[in-house]
This record gives C-alpha cells, sequence and structure tokens, in this order.
C-alpha cells in the first residue's frame, strides 16, 4: 500500500533548514562576543584592594596621616629623602603592613577556594570548608592549644602546624571515603562523606575542649578567627602555599565552566571531570589549610565573595576566579579593619564581623540582581 | 570505513546491559539504532563515546581509542545527549566553545582558530544572532540547536546522537533532523542515532540497527528490519509498514479491534 502525503505538509520547516546552510560569512567571528575577563574589571577590583590595603595601614590607634604612611614605607624602602620617625616607621611596618597583607592573603585564598569548590560540586551553598577543612583544622589547633599551650612560645608555630595537618587529614578521609563501590566519586558522594567527617571531627574537638575548660576561651578565639597574631613570619609561611593553589584554581578556570554541563558530557567533550575536580580540591584544600593554619575559622568569606561577584560579573569562572581574588582580599581587609577599631582596644572575632558586614551587602545585591533579571 | 566497533560489551552494576554488539558506518553514513526501552540504545553510544566502561574495540578512521583516552576521542566521536545540561546563565558562544575543549591546550584559552570554527557552526545553524543570548532564554528548538553546535564545533568525523528530538515537537524534531542530515552530506560525517520513532528513524537512516536486551537482532537497510514481524516480537507493537512517498511509514495497527465497536464509534458511522 502506498500512502499519498496530504496537502501542505512539506512546506513547514524545512525552509528553514536549508536557509541555514548557505554560504557562511567570511568575517563572522569578529562579531563573537565570548566571556573573557575585561581589563576595567581587573583595574577596579586592584584599586579596590589598593584603597582596603591604605586605609588598612592608615587606620589604627596610633593616629597616622597619609603622608606619614607613604613616608614610613618609603623610609623603610631606603627612598632618598624619605625621613619618618621610628616609632611611625615600626607601626606601619611591624603592625599594620604585615596584618593586612595576611588578610589580603587569606581572604583571596579563602574567596577563590569558595569559588572553586561551587563550580566543582554544582553547590551555591559550598565554601571552602565544605570537605571537612574547617573541623579538621579546628581539632588540629585545639590539640595544639590544649596539649602544648602551656608554653607559649611554642603554640605560635605549633598551632599553624597542627590546623594545617588537621584539616588535609579531614579532606584526604573525605576524598577516601566518598567513593562508590564502583570506585567513582560523584559530587553527591563527596560532599556526604564531608558531612559526615567533619560530624566526627567536631565531635572529637568538642570532646578535648570540653575535657580541657581551662583553655576553652583560647580555643574559641582560634575558632573564630583572628589575625591579631599577624607578623610577616606568617606572611611568609602561607603565602607560597597560598600562591601556588590561588595559581592552580586559576588555571583551572575555564575548566570550571567545562564543568558545568555536568561529568558525562564533560567527558563526551574531553574534558575530564574526575581530574579536574580532584585537582580543584586539591589545590582549594592545601590553600585553604595554609589560610586558616594562620587565621583561625573565618566564615562566610568564601560564600559572600564568590556570590556577589557572581551576581555583579556573570556565571564564567573566567571572570569569577581572578574577581575573586581580588574582592576576596579586599574585603577581609576591611572586615579586620572593623574588627580591630569598632571596640578599640577591644577586638571583635573576625568571623562574626565577615558575617555581619557581609551578609546585608550580600542581601542588597541579591535584590539587586534580581531586579535587573 | 569511518566508525567500527567489535563486540561491545557493558555490564552495568554487574549486570549485563550489552553482549557484544559490532558495527561499522561508513563516511556519510547514517546509522539509525532502534529497539524497545531498556535494549541498550543508549548504552552502546555511550560505550562508543567511552563515558562507560565497556570490552571490545572503538575505532574511528582505522585509530583504536582506549578507555581514558577522552581528549583524543573528541576530536573523534562528537555527542549530542538526549538531556542535555544547560546551564541557565552560560551564553551560546560561550556554551559552543566548550566543544572546541579537545582542540586548544588544556588550561589554555582558545584560538583564532577556535573562534571560526565556533562562528561557521553558529552561522550554519543561525544561531549567530542568539550568540550572547543566555541559555535559559532561547526556545526548545533553539536550545537543541544549539546543543548540535557545540557537537558539531568538535569538527569530528563521527556525530552520535542520542534521541536529539525526544524534548522537541515534530516540527523542530525534523528541522534538527534535517539539519544533522545536511551536514553528514557535506562535511562527509557518520552519523549514529538512536532514536525512538520508527518512521523518523527509517526515513533518516541507510541503516538501522535493531537492539533487544543488550543485542542486535537486525541489522540492514530500513525495509530489512522494520518489518511487522520484527516491531511485533521485539517492541510487542501492531503495526503496519506502509511505503510513502518519503520513504518507510511504521504505523501503529488495531488489528484486534472487535468488528462490533466500530458500529458505536462516531467517527466510522461517517464513512
Amino acid at each position: 500500500m502506498t500512502l499519498a502525503p496530504p496537502e501542505g505538509v512539506g512546506a513547514s520547516p524545512k525552509p528553514l533548514a536549508l536557509k541555514a546552510l548557505r554560504e557562511p560569512h567570511p568575517e563572522r567571528h569578529l562579531v563573537l562576543r565570548p566571556t573573557r575577563l575585561r581589563a576595567w574589571q581587573v583595574g577596579v577590583g586592584a584599586l579596590f584592594v589598593a584603597g582596603c590595603a591604605f586605609a588598612g595601614v592608615l587606620v589604627g590607634p596610633y593616629d597616622l596621616s597619609p603622608l606619614e604612611v607613604f613616608t614610613a614605607i618609603a623610609a623603610k624602602l631606603g627612598i632618598a629623602g624619605a625621613h619618618s620617625s621610628p616609632l611611625a616607621t615600626a607601626v606601619v611596618w611591624e603592625i599594620r603592613l604585615p596584618r593586612v597583607a595576611l588578610g589580603a592573603l587569606v581572604g583571596a585564598m579563602l574567596s577563590v577556594a569558595g569559588a572553586a569548590y561551587q563550580g566543582a560540586f554544582f553547590n551555591p551553598l559550598a565554601d571552602p570548608y565544605l570537605l571537612g577543612v574547617a573541623s579538621g583544622a579546628g581539632l588540629g589547633a585545639t590539640v595544639a592549644l590544649v596539649y602544648f599551650g602551656a608554653a607559649s612560645a611554642s603554640v605560635l608555630s605549633s598551632v599553624p602546624v597542627a590546623a594545617f595537618l588537621g584539616a588535609v587529614t579531614a579532606v584526604a578521609a573525605t576524598f577516601a571515603l566518598g567513593r562508590s563501590r564502583s570506585g567513582a566519586r560523584s559530587p553527591t558522594t563527596l560532599v556526604l562523606a564531608g558531612v559526615a567527617v567533619a560530624a566526627f571531627f567536631t565531635a572529637i574537638q568538642t570532646f578535648i575542649q570540653q575535657q580541657h575548660f581551662g583553655s576553652l576561651q583560647i580555643v574559641y578565639d582560634w575558632l573564630l578567627g583572628t589575625l591579631a597574631t599577624a607578623g610577616w613570619s606568617q606572611v611568609g609561611l602561607v603565602a607560597p602555599y597560598i600562591a601556588l593553589a590561588a595559581g592552580a584554581l586559576y588555571a583551572c578556570r575555564r575548566l570550571l565552566d567545562a564543568l558545568s554541563v555536568g561529568d558525562e558530557e564533560a567527558n563526551s567533550f574531553g574534558v575530564r571531570a574526575d581530574r579536574v575536580r580532584l585537582a580543584v580540591v586539591v589545590a582549594a584544600t592545601f590553600g585553604t589549610a595554609a589560610a586558616v593554619s594562620v587565621s583561625g575559622l573565618i566564615g562566610f568569606v568564601g560564600i559572600i565573595v564568590p556570590h556577589t561577584v557572581r551576581l555583579l560579573a556573570g556565571p564564567s569562572y573566567r571572570r569569577i576566579i581572578p574577581l575573586s581574588l581580588l574582592f576576596g582580599a579586599g574585603f577581609l581587609v576591611l572586615a579586620d579593619l572593623a574588627a580591630r577599631t569598632v571596640l578599640s582596644p577591644a577586638e571583635l572575632p573576625l568571623g562574626v564581623v565577615t558575617a555581619s558586614l557581609g551578609a546585608p551587602f550580600f542581601l542588597v545585591v541579591l535584590r539587586q540582581a534580581r531586579r535587573v533579571q | 570505513m569511518m566508525l567500527e566497533a567489535f563486540d561491545i560489551k557493558v555490564s552495568l552494576g554487574g549486570k549485563p546491559v550489552l553482549t557484544g554488539v559490532s558495527l561499522t558506518v561508513g563516511a556519510g553514513g547514517w546509522l539509525g539504532v532502534v529497539g524497545p526501552n531498556g535494549a541498550g540504545k543508549s548504552t552502546l553510544l555511550r560505550a562508543l563515546l567511552g563515558l562507560v566502561p565497556y570490552q571490545g574495540n572503538v575505532r574511528v578512521c582505522g585509530r583504536e581509542y582506549g578507555q581514558g583516552e577522552q581528549r583524543s576521542r573528541a576530536r573523534a566521536l562528537a555527542y549530542v545527549p538526549q538531556r542535555p545540561v544547560l546551564p541557565a546563565a552560560m551564553n551560546v558562544v560561550d556554551y559552543v566553545l566548550l566543544g572546541r575543549s579537545a582542540h586548544h591546550s588544556y588550561l589554555g584559552p582558545e584560538t583564532a582558530r577556535d573562534l571560526e570554527v565556533t562562528a561557521e557552526v553558529l552561522e550554519r545553524l543561525e544561531l549567530l544572532p542568539l550568540a550572547s543570548r543566555p541559555l535559559s532564554q532561547l526556545s526548545g528548538g533553539e536550545a537543541q540547536r544549539a546543543v548540535l553546535a557545540r557537537a558539531l564545533a568538535q569538527e569530528a568525523p563521527v556525530l552520535v546522537m542520542d534521541e536529539p528530538t525526544t524534548s522537541l515537537d515534530l516540527g523542530y524534531g525534523q528541522l534538527v533532523l534535517e539539519l544533522a542530515d545536511e551536514l553528514r552530506k557535506q562535511k562527509g560525517l557518520a552519523v549514529v542515532c538512536a532514536i525512538h520513532d520508527l518512521t523518523l528513524a527509517a526515513q533518516f537512516s541507510d541503516q538501522l540497527m535493531l537492539l533487544s536486551t543488550g543485542r542486535a537482532v537486525s541489522f540492514g537497510p530500513p525495509g530489512q528490519v522494520l518489518t511487522e514481524a520484527n516491531v511485533r516480537r521485539y517492541f510487542g507493537a501492531d503495526v503496519e509498514i506502509l511505503i510513502g512517498e518519503c520513504g518507510l511509514v511504521v504505523s501503529p495497527a488495531r488489528r484486534r479491534r472487535p468488528k462490533e465497536a466500530l458500529g458505536t464509534c462516531p467517527l466510522a458511522q461517517g464513512t
């Protein structure tokens, strides 16, 4: 039997199909605007960091004028003709500058790690502490503070090392446990394993803390985060780790965009999603562990900064990673400035400031972005 | 042969899903993969693409691709998934550029050539005016063309499509298949396309493979594979195979309808 096609059937979408295949225009690629980091965006970020850093050095209990700050830095750098009082030089160079530098390093690292985790786990609530860094570092620091705390000289050197080791151990445990029987690690199983490992480490930490009531205050101060003990030695201690980790995450920015279509599709066009995720987790963990080891657990930065950047600059990690680095650095310097001036001479825990300063700002940005959309 | 696969076996969770499937597709050939739900159509395609662990050999243009060689494989086989993940805020040009991932350096930026290929593909699929639009603002048909564009940007000689018409209405479904068909003819692509609709499968494919419970039970030209006996046996469906002007039509047929029921049907009374 044969079927005759009814009238008009062949007319529907085919003309478009054929029109689409006409000869391409030779300069068509010039009209494409793929998402790239723009120079002006970097410029704004760099100005923000510079402004925050200058404010961080300028403001404090010992009054300095902007000119005094510049001459103190110039004198220390040996620039001819610059004369500064020894006190101003010491305040700027030994107290405020290392603190600003450490704040910038820690803020940049936490923000960029948060951004990378959000991309690698498709989870907007992911922060650098997702896979157990915080609980591991907390346990490490608590052990160091409680058991080596008596000799206060050794505390300064043992706490960062213990916190770093604890953080790396916790994430390694998460990674070892977070694989299914087939050997594959899905983002979901990893995150759930992280929850379990964090609960376990936190339980031990709480137990130790509760058994040693005398050191409760000092442990609690550490957990809430502070830059009060900042010095050039700490800056030198963590800077290489943070530079390496941030550099590795920056190199992965395009791959993080590729992961956003899911592991299977990423694999189909040649991006090994599991390897990218492993690289991101390793880099973010080492960097975050280094940051946390000198600053304690500063919350909220790793969520708020990348999301603010995302709302303002779009969803591509080509922009989110580098801009989170800059704005995270500036934001934490600003937060630390507030932490040490609001109740001066007492200091607020830095984690309290980041949350109370960041949350309202974030809500404003969120509302604005919704209105624009 | 452009694409050759020998004795592909896949087990998922200890359960055999494919038990030795072989196929060949020449340049400019279109192999349609049909079969009832759960026959292993998607698994076969995913094995060809190296997305599931498999036993057997996959060769493209004579070169064998092993497990884990995703980057070089992506230059040989491109994939249009059944349910593509479309990141809502990503724009069309960034999305299509992802298809160039296997061509530029792993961490490095895209080259001018990547942009040029992307632009060419976008223009061919009439997506150039939509290039900076976020994926969430595309219609179903536009989105499916974007997915096809990403696959074509891979410049792979083999195009693997898994039910490319699932989420589209008939017109857009035909349009996507026509586009793939035109490109196949122009560029000599080998197409492997799993497809649910037997009539579309018959009209677009020059070879059909009928899968049932992980085996190829029939292989050949559409007229040879899509027989009323085969469809009844493997799909459990009663159909009539009609030869229309455009090719074969597989039409459902209610042969077991009781004669007396026709009398009460208002449509039947008019005729």
